[in-house]
């Protein structure tokens, strides 16, 4: 792999930024698998998750990634990411548990009937906790980066969590160099981000040097799309439907994956991962910008993180 | 998309740009000094000025006020993320910001100024190469900025930045900023920190941040971020001893056992010979091993795996070092301590010491005091939330610790209360302390609570290698320690298991133990943990230990 190459030839000067960034996550991935009795990966299939996942490969290699991943599946994400999901991780070989809140789906629920706020209450923070629950994991790795939310830009690598999977933000363990204090009491938990320090300018790089695969998405081509204002909603559920005329095909990408009815897309033409870059050190709007969700209220990634989303 | 035309136009290459990316070097830093001093207003603009905010963000924190309908940013609220922290209109806890310039990459901490959160300032600082100390032009120096001034140089700091805010409110005057400098120079002194360049500026209007201001004529130093841009970074030093403790063993079938961790001083070759502590056993480095390839040499900080030629037992928690300059175990040393918790140090209780990736039990009785006004040491047995002074810390087993100022990777330690689970101090190695531990002791004391198949396997197993076992459920002192002396293993059952007379003990023989030790978490330790516990301690039975 030539890529790599170029990523480790820097190894007897001096480290790059990359090369400290990666050894410092891999250094909370081992942490992690050595003191918790069950830990978890939540693997989101966005760009992030892809880099954490080879992180772990690193991180545990020649050995297998020694804790399973968990997809928490609102129902509405892209078919391209699940289908996505699938091949890589059979093709990598780890274990893959999928929850859902399937009571909630059963009764409808869904953006348009509930609003974004209930409906990520129900299918993304409830399921996670559920999920987390029952397969009794005591910590869970998150994607997550300091520099996507202001409230992100808040919180611990360790992020404790009480019995009732919530986040305090005004009392955080103390986290001082790299030793972490991982001990919880039976039922409380421990929400774990080895990317904290990462920013969207480092995956992607990250992504062009180690040739890491990612869902098609993130790649500019034409897509069927309702164009409403400066927003582009991808159709793919019949829920959401457009007025006459606000159905076209537009050459777009999405920045960030979520769920389809609530991810916005934008116009590019970048389909290679230099061109996302090129166009990334353009932007002028934050990744999130384009999420429909944390708009709809001030700190509302807050509100969400303090009832137990990651 | 009106911006891929222009970078179209000015020929971006999007290599040159990568290339240019991987060569910038990472400055962290973080700001401190007492509250309203205006640290988050400072990098509220340092972001704003640098071109390092988006639009939305902006936009998130622009009012429209008056009738004049003149718009203002609030630039705090860039960082302060919290909505508590913008109902207050003061900072909680440390925001980790990341920012690029032409030169270089830049990780900055926000830290809250009010004391009650002083723990978040420490947080922040710990992982810093920079300290940007802010005071406030028309208050001087106040106890908080000692206090941080004090914190930043314990955790070994070496670049200091004071800035001199809020010169708006103070006409720009030379006369104030002078007089300022000249009191934080004397500070400076007391608190052996080399070097500190003081800079007047405002937050608020930008002066001296990253544009120089027209409105301090008389100052000819660089701006805050020509001076974040240019200082040289300190690099690891290359000559620091190889420092590897061990995380994990790698062991996916039977030909490969490897050892994961990071390294936390120096470098390592393939071929060179190193110790495993706290065992003592030599062997050489076979190879490193990554998931791009085997390497040569690795060095601080990267992530690797070693093999060793040698089958020798190594598990988490021990150190692979240098042959020739490994630090001696230890179970007591000298440290600074900054007290993090409500509730106070209380020297009779045992603590849960967290060094690298080794947990161990440690009491920790204080000697003296730093008094925050006259930064002078005074004698005292106790340290309140925010306090710092120096104790002696005694550990139930060894430790493999360097001094902080020689690695602050393996100098650096926190402490949890193992009842609450809470992190209550944070501590810099000053130096080992004369070991009272045997070493190769053929005796134990351990304890196990109510567990009786737990105890009867564990019988037999030690009484099959060949130690001395005794099975007793007496729980007197005097009769545990001529137990001890005779050089056999003692196993106690006993419901009550932290009573005085086991705390005396782990204080002065390092030889007794629980499953607590074996298993941090609080799982309860197997026959089998519990007998490479006694190995990991220099315990085994006199007639085989020559074979080991
Ligand atoms: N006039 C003037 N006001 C300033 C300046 N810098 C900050 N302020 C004001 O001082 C107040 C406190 O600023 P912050 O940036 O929140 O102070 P801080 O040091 O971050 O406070 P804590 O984080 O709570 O310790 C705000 O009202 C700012 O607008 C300055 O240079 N000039
Ligand atoms: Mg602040």
């Amino acid at each position: 792999m030539a890529s790599a190459v170029a990523l480790s030839s820097f190894a007897f000067t001096r480290l790059s930024h990359l090369q400290m960034l990666e050894a410092e996550s891999i250094h909370i991935l081992r942490e992690v698998a050595s003191e918790f009795q069950k830990p978890v990966m939540l693997y989101s299939i966005g760009k992030d998750s892809s880099v954490m996942l080879r992180l772990a490969q690193k991180a545990f290699y020649p050995g297998p990634i020694p804790f399973p991943l968990l997809h928490v599946d609102t129902g509405y994400k892209f078919r391209e990411m699940i289908e996505f999901r699938d091949n890589y991780t059979r093709e990598l070989g780890v274990e893959l548990l999928v929850w859902r809140n399937e009571p909630a789906l059963a009764q409808g629920a869904n953006p348009v009937a509930l609003g974004t706020q209930r409906c990520c209450g129900l299918l993304k923070t409830q399921a996670l906790l559920d999920g987390l629950r029952e397969h009794g994991f005591d910590a869970a790795f998150g994607g997550a980066r300091r520099d996507e939310e202001r409230s992100r830009a808040k919180e611990r690598i360790f992020s404790f969590r009480d019995r009732a999977g919530q986040w305090d933000p005004k009392n955080q363990r103390p986290e001082l160099w790299n030793i972490f204090n991982g001990r919880i009491h039976p039922g409380e938990g421990i929400r774990i981000f080895p990317l904290s320090n990462w920013t969207e300018l480092d995956i992607w790089h990250y992504i062009h040097l180690e040739n890491i695969p990612i869902v098609p998405l993130y790649f500019a081509k034409e897509r069927k799309m309702l164009v409403r204002g400066d927003s582009l909603i991808p159709v793919e559920q019949s829920f959401v439907k457009g007025l006459p005329g606000e159905e076209q095909w537009v050459r777009s990408r999405l920045r960030s994956l979520g769920c389809s009815p609530c991810t916005g897309a934008i116009r590019s033409d970048a389909d290679t991962v230099p061109k996302i870059i090129a166009e990334l050190v353009s932007f002028r709007s934050s990744e999130r910008a384009n999420r429909i969700i944390d708009h709809d209220q001030d700190g509302s990634m807050e509100l969400k993180k303090r009832e137990g989303y990651f | 998309m009106p911006p891929i035309q222009e970078i179209r136009q000015q020929d971006f290459s999007i290599e040159d740009f990568l290339e240019s990316e991987q060569q910038k070097d990472l400055l962290r830093f973080s700001t401190a000094g007492s509250v309203d001093d205006g640290k988050s207003t400072l990098i509220g603009r340092l972001l704003y000025d640098s071109r390092n905010v988006y639009e939305d963000q902006v936009r998130a924190v622009t009012r429209t006020t008056g009738a004049s309908a003149k718009t203002s940013i609030d630039f705090a609220q860039l960082t302060d993320g919290l909505r508590a922290e913008r109902e207050q209109g003061i900072t909680i806890d440390v925001a980790y910001r990341f920012f690029a310039t032409a030169k270089r990459k830049f990780i900055i901490a926000d830290t809250p100024g009010h004391e009650q959160y002083t723990r978040n300032m420490a947080t922040g600082a710990s992982t810093a190469d920079l300290a940007i100390i802010l005071i406030d032009a028309r208050k001087g120096i106040l106890a908080q900025s000692r206090r941080h001034a004090s914190i930043a140089s314990l955790l070994g700091i070496r670049h200091i930045v004071a800035a001199i805010n809020k010169m708006d409110l103070v006409n720009f005057s030379e006369e104030v900023f002078e007089r300022h400098r000249t009191a934080l120079s004397v500070l400076a002194a007391k608190l052996d920190i080399e070097e500190m360049l003081a800079i007047p500026i405002s937050a608020l209007d930008g002066d001296n941040v990253v544009t120089r201001s027209e409105r301090t004529p008389w100052y000819d130093g660089p701006t805050l971020l020509e001076h974040l841009e240019t200082m040289p970074t300190t690099a690891e030093e290359s000559d620091a001893a190889f420092r590897f403790p061990v995380q994990r063993v790698i062991r996916p079938h039977q030909n490969f056992r490897g050892f994961a961790g990071q390294i936390a001083g120096g470098s390592v070759y393939v071929g060179d010979k190193v110790v495993v502590l706290p065992s003592g056993k030599t062997s050489r480095v076979e190879s490193i091993v990554t998931f791009d390839g085997e390497l040569g040499s690795a060095s601080a900080p990267q992530s690797v795996t070693l093999t060793l030629e040698d089958e020798i037992d190594v598990s988490r928690g021990d150190l692979i070092a240098a042959a020739y300059s490994a630090p001696q175990p230890t179970t007591r040393l000298e440290a600074s301590l900054v007290w993090l918790h409500a509730d106070p140090l209380d020297g009779a209780k045992t603590y849960l010491l967290k060094h690298t990736s080794q947990t161990v039990k440690a009491t920790v009785s204080l000697r003296h005091r730093t008094d925050i006004e006259t930064l002078e040491d005074h004698a005292a047995d106790s340290l309140g939330m925010n306090e710092i002074g120096v104790a002696v810390v005694e550990t139930s087993r060894p430790v493999l610790v360097d001094p902080y100022r020689d690695n602050h990777a393996t100098g650096s330690f926190i402490l949890i209360d193992p009842a609450t689970n809470a992190t209550v101090g944070a501590g810099m190695v000053r130096a080992r302390l004369a070991a009272e531990i045997e070493q190769h002791s053929t005796s134990a004391l351990i304890v196990l609570g109510s567990r009786q198949t737990l105890l009867q396997e564990l019988e037999q197993r030690l009484l099959g290698q060949g130690y001395a076992v005794v099975n007793t459920r007496v729980t007197n002192r005097a009769v545990w320690e001529s137990l001890l002396h005779a050089g056999v293993i003692t196993l106690v059952a006993c419901e009550d298991c932290e009573s005085p007379s086991i705390a005396h003990l782990r204080r002065h023989e390092g030889l007794v133990f629980d499953s607590l030790d074996v298993h941090p978490q609080g799982e309860h330790g197997t026959a089998e943990e519990i007998e490479r516990e006694l190995h990991r301690r220099n315990i085994f039975p006199t007639t085989t230990e020559d074979a080991r």
